[in-house]
């Protein structure tokens, strides 16, 4: 590690720190239908969205109300983007004649298997791409069919945590808010602005925008290389920011034309944490006691730093192989560009690179500036880990802080009753359903990521099969070993956490492993989310309990620490054996000469 | 505590040690018992061990036949044996908490005695019918010498009634129609004349009968909080059963990965699912609720339910009788202030005439007063006077002697008896009368009718000892206490103070009562109370705690869901920290079971996979590095921490019994000692224990050294 790249990683915790509170501030404000500086120029829009949609604004809605229009949201736009995409060969805007007879012989046809893949991937905010985007798709299957999804699923997310976060706040009432008001608010007053600016500032730096045909250059050395085009820095702002993280291209932010400059992906790693750590706030501000939410973000923030840290530190120990052959790789000679710079970008190096990493799998984003499947054993771990946490760390929009708030719940009834008093959080006494809808949360989480990995890694299928043309499912894995097991551990990990990062080496795009990712993605989103709103609305039917001395306290470091504690046993415990299978025998082996 | 105690019998009380040969006899013929699968479907945590044990029997038998090495077969004998163990354990823990209880109610059982009551059948006519036929709304006649054969109310006549059957307390009491004392107990006997009682319970629904279900937890129901955390328990059960059953396929992809090692078999994965999933709490959870009940019961009160004891710990505020609860039930004189010209000597001598036929606790403790003024104790019959009883009317009593009439009273009266002797109230005595009732005090005016105002007796209200350090703990623990008193505000006001409550309803009446109640709910909080008479009946009702006195109406005693036999109030601060104590054992226990799994993983996870990617010639791979523990082999190692996981069972059955250590301080002190005692010792603890358990095993050669 260097002193730089440590400098790197503590300016960007500084950075979004100061950022949080005003962020949450204006969340609130929005949320809460309160005045905003925005008013003047959006509220004639929002008046005229609710028009258009037939909504009824100032409705309030019952839990189940509210689930039954976000369910029913995401299904019809998840049918929208499904039908998008098979159907992009008769649509506009397809200059490459993606899925006709004109598509450039490179193309993958968009199968129905890999429609409905990229449909649940889109509508659950995992952007999980078994696909490249410049070989398969349209600039109208990108705009209409996904793009608008990085929109709505951000604000899907958002608006079931503000349901929660409603559920703690009010008291002795059955409603958390309405769902079309919050989808078209957070929408329109928070991510609307913020990309708006933000996508010029990425146009500045140097990402591209347009609607050209593929570039075709000739290289120094004479070859010939295509440079896709499009719009992508409109695309990139809300990939980001709404923590969706689907690239434009294959390489994802890697990519110059997505990711330029070592500014841009300052930018870029600050817009995913911005508004999940903004929440953290609203929610402090909502229940009227703002300690409650930097309790929430302190814990946030060490599993965070720790998880930079070592991953920073194991990329610049690098391979003990490589060191060993007289090569000179060390950060002390090289700087940040020593250690592993595997599948790294020389412009960003290791320090932004184990940053970018660890932001984008503690939120459920999954962009990537490096390739994940090169990092060191450890270094994998953390992103893998992060991810099986179950998303929390930071997280989704909102789907981070309403997870988040599950694991807070369920610590103060693990350890608060250890004061002698039915648990309670923000004033609101934690009893038999509130547990049984955490623990559904967790169970949906560990059963999604768990089985379907036994399945994919055992599963004996003849040889071109239809279900799955390499065979048995271990065969499709590019790495032998303990590698190979964490490449299907990762994929179905980072499906059911609604992340969309990839241990890339696995060939993910056959009918078996498009349609168990799918539902992957639709357990880790919905079976997650629905739980969520009965937490809800349970919540927001009992009475406030006013704090006193006999109340376990929920504001400071002791119940930060017992609440890391409670998410590293209770989330992080189940996935140990499995971790030791993977990247903890590999890293074993790798000290033993033995690489995969 | 007294040894007035009836529940519990004396010479049990005494003692009261944990563990009793008779009962652990019987808790050991009763765990077996409880093998019943319908039984343990109760308990999710404990039935997945008692199906692991079940499938472990069946491979062990099986491979006994297949001829399996005697290495092999020895570890599955010991997996399978402590796997079974593991679930005896539990049930006895379960069994020895019902033991103490299930001894009482054999107790009370024997003392109840078949008796016979005489029912009226008509007009006058009586008939005779065992008490077992006796229905509500039966009038029986009991007379001298009997049993009274029901629960009922007195409907004519007055008797003294020995309720120590009940209360352990030997005084006979009276009994007699209306009013607050027209209760009569089942069981209980009529010493002198006779009671005509009306029936109010169906048979089997009797005082007694209600007494010996609970004692003995027949009736016993999962609380809420023991529901919610069954929930957790089952679902962390859930999430392990996956992560363990998950194992197999992925370490059949390793091997095959690796080509090299085994894949897990299922006598290591069930140990690791047993060892995983919460079994320490899951098989203590319900003697720790039996064992509270039990507690309540140690202080000679009946809890209607576990639910109320739950309750009680969750409780916010306090609302206390002044009377008997905060203060002495009696005032008492403390100073003579003698009005102008007349000294304190005078005003002592006039103030124990007029009291020496006030049998009243004030009055005895105005002639022990007056005594420090060198009066020595005057006996009724020595002097020659008329005395005169206290009456409704007049509101004073007092002394007529040799044509001296000597008065004593309240405020009012007395001034009014003064100016009827033509004489004027001294300012100084106005004044003190104020000061006097300004301090919680209430000024007693002696007067005669000749010399007019002879000056004021002050009665105090003396505020029990080590109360105010009680108040104290309480609010240091988020508890407030309101006192209840029908004195008027300044009095309450001071008395208050002097007994530091945080707060007072002075004044108060039933509704006043209840209003308190319906504003603290409203509030969010949770309130406890104590009452006795038939108009406290709705306010025990609404309260969420309400402690009925055995003293009281039958319809105070149905109101609350608690009653203390003792009639001693002040027992719910008692009551709010069995509660307390309660919860805390719970998440104290959840915790150090939780946190177990650690070390647990670095025992089993090593002994399942090292043997994978193993270099030639080696038995070991490279994850037997976790074995940090460096324990012997992967047998000892399996072994180990399953026989590890089944003696904390019982190495933690007195804590489930006796509860946590408990003092009252504030959450975040409690919170951090239970955390650091559980938390991090839940941690610690099972690295040494395995470690040893490791040691033993190999030493007595039950598994091999590599």
């Amino acid at each position: 590690m260097t002193l730089m790249g440590c400098e790197q990683i503590a300016l960007f915790s500084i950075i979004l720190l100061l950022l949080t509170k005003p962020i949450g501030a204006y969340i609130a404000a929005v949320m809460e239908q309160e005045k905003t500086i925005l008013d003047p120029v959006i509220a004639p829009l929002e008046r005229v969205t609710y028009k258009a949609l037939g909504v009824k604004s100032g409705e309030e809605m019952h839990w189940t109300e509210y689930s039954f229009a976000l369910l029913a949201f995401s299904l019809v736009s998840a049918l929208f983007t499904y039908a998008v995409l098979r159907l992009q060969g008769v649509l506009p805007l397809n200059p490459m004649g993606f899925s006709t007879g004109l598509a450039p012989a490179y193309a993958t046809n968009m199968t129905a298997d890999l429609a409905f893949n990229t449909a649940m991937s889109f509508t659950t905010n995992t952007n999980w791409q078994n696909y490249s985007g410049e070989a398969t798709l349209s600039y109208l299957s990108q705009m209409l069919g996904l793009a608008f999804h990085n929109w709505v699923s951000a604000s899907v997310g958002m608006a079931a945590c503000m349901a929660l976060i409603r559920g703690f706040a009010r008291h002795s009432t059955q409603t958390v808010g309405n769902f079309w008001r919050d989808l078209v608010r957070c929408t329109l007053y928070i991510l609307m602005p913020i990309c708006l600016v933000y996508s010029l500032l990425l146009v500045w730096q140097g990402a591209i925008q347009n609607f050209a045909p593929y570039v075709i250059a000739s290289t120094v050395e004479g070859a010939k290389q295509t440079l896709p085009q499009g719009p992508v820095a409109s695309q990139e702002a809300i990939k980001m920011l709404g923590i969706n993280g689907g690239g434009f291209f294959n390489a994802n932010s890697a990519h110059p034309y997505e990711n330029p400059t070592p500014l841009s992906n300052l930018l870029q790693m600050l817009s995913i944490f911005i508004l999940p750590a903004g929440l953290t706030y609203t929610f402090g501000k909502l229940v009227k006691d703002t300690r409650q939410g930097w309790a929430l973000l302190a814990a946030m923030y060490a599993f965070f730093l720790a998880g930079a840290l070592i991953c920073y530190h194991c990329e610049a120990l690098g391979n003990p192989n490589i060191s060993g052959q007289s090569v000179e790789v060390s950060t002390k000679a090289l700087g940040d560009l020593g250690g592993n710079m595997e599948g790294k970008e020389v412009r960003f190096g290791l320090a932004n690179s184990a940053l970018f990493a660890t932001i984008t799998t503690d939120a459920s984003c999954g962009a990537v500036n490096a390739m994940h499947d090169s990092f060191t054993p450890l270094g994998g771990l953390i992103p893998l880990l992060n991810i099986q946490l179950g998303e929390i760390v930071f997280g989704g929009v909102g789907s981070g802080l309403y997870g988040m708030l599950v694991f807070a719940v369920l610590t103060v009834f693990i350890a608060g009753l250890m004061v002698g008093r039915t648990p309670e959080y923000v004033g609101k006494k934690i009893e038999q359903k509130d547990v049984k809808m955490a623990m559904l949360f967790i169970l949906a989480g560990s059963l999604s990521i768990l089985v379907f990995t036994a399945l994919g890694s055992v599963l004996d299928l003849p040889a071109k099969d239809w279900l799955n043309p390499p065979g048995a499912t271990y065969n499709n894995v590019n790495n032998a070993g303990p590698h190979g097991f964490s490449e299907i551990l990762y994929a179905y990990s980072s499906a059911t956490g609604n992340n969309g990062s990839a241990f890339a080496g696995l060939t993910g795009n056959t009918p078996f492993f498009n349609t168990t990712l799918g539902l992957a993605m639709l357990i880790g989103r919905f079976l997650m989310m629905i739980p969520v709103l009965a937490l809800a609305g349970s919540l927001a039917e009992k009475k406030y309990v006013p704090p006193t001395s006999g109340t376990f306290p929920t504001h400071g470091w002791l119940f930060t620490a017992l609440l890391i504690s409670v998410i590293l046993i209770v989330g992080a415990l189940t996935f140990f054996p499995s971790l030791t299978l993977g990247p903890i025998v590999e890293h074993c082996l790798m000290h033993a000469q033995r690489l995969f | 505590m007294d040894d007035k105690l009836s529940l519990v019998p004396v010479h049990q009380r005494k003692k009261s040690p944990l563990f009793q040969v008779a009962i652990l006899g019987r808790a050991a013929k009763d765990s077996v018992i409880k093998l019943n699968p319908a039984v343990m479907a109760k308990n999710p945590v404990m039935m997945v061990v008692a199906v692991a044990s079940v499938i472990t029997s069946i491979l062990f038998v099986k491979d006994l036949f297949v001829g399996l090495p005697f290495k092999l077969l020895l570890f599955e004998g010991q997996i399978t044996v402590w796997l079974w163990f593991t679930v005896l354990f539990a049930n006895f823990a379960e069994a020895i908490a019902e033991g103490r209880g299930k001894a009482q109610a054999d107790a009370l059982r024997r003392n109840r005695k078949e008796t016979m009551a005489e029912r009226e059948s008509g007009k006058g006519k009586y008939e005779t019918v065992p008490a077992t036929a006796l229905k509500k709304g039966d009038i029986v006649l009991v007379k001298a010498g009997e049993y009274i054969p029901s629960d009922g109310d007195v409907i004519e006549g007055v008797a003294t009634v020995d309720e120590s059957a009940i209360t352990g307390e030997s005084a006979p009491v009276i009994r007699e129609s209306g009013g607050d004392r027209s209760a009569v107990t089942g069981g209980t006997k009529v010493l002198s004349d006779w009671l005509r009682i009306q029936i109010t319970v169906q048979p089997g629904e009797t005082f007694m009968d209600r007494m010996i279900a609970l004692v003995e937890g027949a009736q016993r129901q999962k609380t809420p909080n023991e529901i919610a955390l069954n929930i957790l328990l089952a679902g962390l059960t859930i999430i392990f059963l996956l992560a363990v059953a998950t194992l197999l396929p992925f370490s059949v992809y390793s091997v095959r990965a690796a080509g090299s090692g085994q894949p897990s078999d299922l006598f290591s994965l069930l140990s690791l699912l047993v060892c995983l999933i919460p079994t320490t709490i899951g098989a203590l959870l319900s003697a720790i609720g039996i064992a509270g009940m039990d507690r309540v019961l140690q202080h000679n009160i009946l809890a209607m339910s576990g639910k109320a004891i739950e309750a009680a710990g969750d409780v916010d505020t306090l609302l206390l009788d002044k009377t008997g609860t905060i203060t002495l039930g009696n005032r008492q004189a403390v100073e003579f202030v003698a009005a102008p010209g007349i000294t304190k000597e005078e005003l002592a001598n006039a103030a124990q005439l007029s009291s020496l036929a006030d049998e009243t606790p004030e009055g005895r403790s105005i002639v022990a007063l007056a005594k420090q003024y060198g009066l020595r104790e005057r006996a009724l019959s020595t002097v020659e006077a008329e005395f005169i009883a206290f009456s409704a009317q007049t509101r004073m009593s007092g002394v007529d002697v040799n044509g001296t009439r000597i008065r004593k009273g309240a405020t009012d009266s007395i001034y009014k008896f003064v100016r009827e002797q033509g004489m004027s109230i001294p300012p100084e005595i106005e004044r003190e009368v104020t000061r006097i009732a300004q301090a919680g005090g209430t000024p007693l005016l002696t007067a005669d009718n000749q010399r007019g105002l002879l000056g004021v007796i002050y009665l105090k209200d003396v505020v029990k000892g080590g109360m105010k350090e009680r108040f104290q703990q309480l609010r240091a623990m988020g508890i407030r206490t309101i006192m209840i008193t029908g004195d008027n505000p300044l009095t309450a006001a001071a008395i208050a103070s002097e007994a530091g409550v945080d707060d007072f309803l002075a004044e108060a009446t039933p509704e006043t009562k209840m209003q308190l109640i319906r504003k603290e709910q409203s509030g969010g909080r949770l309130v406890a109370m104590t009452g006795d008479g038939t108009n406290d009946a709705p306010a025990l009702a609404a309260a969420d705690v309400g402690l009925a006195m055995n003293t009281g109406t039958q319809a105070a005693k149905e109101a609350g869901n608690m009653v203390d036999l003792d009639s001693n109030p002040t027992k719910l601060i008692e009551v709010v920290q069995i509660g307390k104590q309660l919860l805390m054992t719970r998440g104290a226990l959840t915790t150090f079971s939780i946190a177990n799994d650690v070390a647990k993983y670095f025992a089993i996870i090593p002994a399942m996979f090292g043997a994978l990617y193993a270099a030639q010639g080696s038995t070991h791979g490279p994850l037997w590095a976790l074995n940090i523990m460096g324990l012997h082999s992967p047998h000892s190692a399996i072994l180990a921490a399953v026989i590890f996981n089944a003696l904390i069972i019982i190495a933690l059955i007195p804590l489930a019994l006796r509860g946590v250590s408990y003092r009252p301080m504030s959450a975040e002190a409690m919170l951090k000692q239970n955390l650091l005692i559980y938390g991090i010792g839940g941690l610690v603890i099972p690295f040494p224990g395995i470690w040893l358990i490791d040691q033993v095993i190999v030493a007595l050669h039950l598994a091999p050294v590599g």
